[in-house]
């Protein structure tokens, strides 16, 4: 084992989650397959919607993927730094509504 | 941006020994990704074998006015292969002969070659089915003497093939070069106004999408809605089909993933998308490439790598379609970049 927790390489090891649960990891991949095929969103629209969520976890793996993935289709760098944006905001807008009960229990608590 | 071949800048690369080499090296010396030939074992299909022939592919000459970072030719201005009139001869004896129901002129860019004009007008008259040229669209806008080239090719009925590798400006230039989106814009609308890609017209231009980078192309159908409405909302130009191309790892885009620290993983994602039924049409089971030289090759990338059909008839003053039918395929760790995903070949997906 690697000195470091997070090694490129590994993200091509991703399939080798079922080797010690087949079960569950085969029903993780056909699910995960699934869902990112064409429906009532394209492909494309899931893949930046993919992007931005890889963001907002912050998993460096996704990250790579969900960039090649969208190089692959044809993404402009445009529209993939927009949907990371749009994951920064609704992550931003998360913390910052909490202001709202902050705002709230400071009304309450003060005279 | 490249302005010089690497042969002319005498790199390593440029040694198609030395490309073989590196095919070899890495991942596949340690084990870690299997030969191509174990892989093909593996799914039954070694040795690989053609099928009826059905398109004769002629590299008419490896110079071209563009340099660009991808080509697995090689090609630039400094190139001087150059097929001569006698070779054109020797292949328009085969083209009046030959079962295949394709021609498929390639380069560099074909109109270079002195005896273009000459070859296209005598092989059109030969009776061929679909007559294709690889056009790089730069070159009808480069010279005043290219200019006529929509007019020329709609009057021989040619098909015209071209590179676009994507519909904005950036990703074109960063590939292809400077000022090349551009021009390729315009010489696009000047075959429109002759007719070509017109829906219904049979005058047939189809676009070639190669990823400018080290990643894969994405779905063929996909990618071709998306160049159809931003080619037709932005400029107004229309095409038939767009054909998705994977970047074989030869010439420079080797170079460019060797040197981007993109080389191991690019093959790793080859290998992991190997399709066994993207293997049983791949284009080398169909297709025999001619070189400026008149040598017979199983593709244009062979061709490239230097390595020649396995048969007695390695030249084109030698052609015998049946003798050519016997023999087995050439293939080495580069074949991975046709049979990945949905395959690929000069005609797009295969699989």
């Amino acid at each position: 084992m690697d000195n470091n927790y997070y090694d490129p390489a590994d993200l091509r090891k991703f399939g080798k989650i079922s080797d010690w649960s087949p079960e569950l990891g085969e029903k993780f991949f056909d699910y995960y397959n699934s869902v990112f095929k064409e429906g009532a969103l394209s492909a494309r629209e899931k893949s930046l919607i993919a992007l931005a969520v890889a963001h907002v976890v912050k998993c460096p793996y996704c990250i790579d993927a969900y960039t090649k993935d969208g190089l692959q289709k044809g993404i402009t760098k445009e529209e993939m730094m927009e949907a990371v944006h749009a994951g920064a905001a609704i992550e931003s807008g998360a913390t910052l509504v909490h202001g709202v009960q902050m705002m709230n229990k400071y009304n309450k608590l003060s005279m | 941006m490249a302005t010089k071949s690497l042969k002319a800048v005498g790199h390593d690369l440029a040694q198609t020994n030395k490309q073989l080499e590196l095919l070899a090296s890495g991942p596949f010396a340690q084990g870690d990704l299997p030969l191509f030939k174990d892989k093909i074992t593996q799914s039954g299909q070694f040795p690989l074998r053609p099928k009826s022939l059905e398109i004769l592919q002629i590299n008419v000459g490896y110079m071209c006015n563009q340099v660009c970072a991808h080509c697995h030719v090689d090609a630039g201005p400094d190139r001087k292969e150059i097929m001569t009139r006698e070779t054109m001869q020797q292949c328009l004896d085969v083209i009046k002969t030959t079962g295949a129901h394709t021609l498929d002129l390639t380069g560099g860019a074909p109109e270079m070659n002195p005896d273009f004009r000459w070859f296209v007008e005598k092989a059109s008259a030969a009776g061929i089915k679909d007559f294709i040229v690889r056009s790089n669209l730069t070159i009808i806008r480069a010279n005043k003497k290219y200019h006529d080239l929509p007019e020329f090719f709609a009057k021989h009925g040619v098909h015209v093939v071209s590179s676009l590798p994507h519909y904005t400006q950036g990703k074109t230039d960063k590939q292809r070069g400077d000022g090349v989106f551009n021009s390729s814009i315009e010489a696009l609308k000047s075959l429109n106004r002759v007719g070509y890609g017109k829906p219904d017209s049979p005058l047939k231009l189809d676009l070639v999408y190669n990823p400018s980078g080290a990643f894969l192309p994405g779905d063929q159908k996909a990618m071709e809605q998306d160049f159809k409405k931003a080619l037709w909302e932005d400029f107004g130009i229309e095409f038939h089909t767009l054909f998705t191309i994977t970047n074989l790892p030869i010439a420079r885009f080797l170079d460019y993933l060797v040197a981007s620290g993109n080389f191991e993983d690019y093959m790793y994602a080859l290998v992991d998308a190997y399709n066994p039924a993207a293997v049983s049409g791949v284009m080398c089971t169909n297709t025999l490439s001619v070189s400026w030289d008149g040598y017979l090759y199983d593709c244009d990338f062979n061709q490239m790598l230097g390595l020649k059909v396995a048969s007695k008839a390695k030249h084109i003053s030698q052609y015998q379609e049946d003798l050519l039918a016997e023999r087995d395929i050439v293939i080495s760790q580069h074949c991975y970049g046709c049979t990945a995903g949905a395959g690929s070949s000069c005609q797009g997906t295969v699989a």
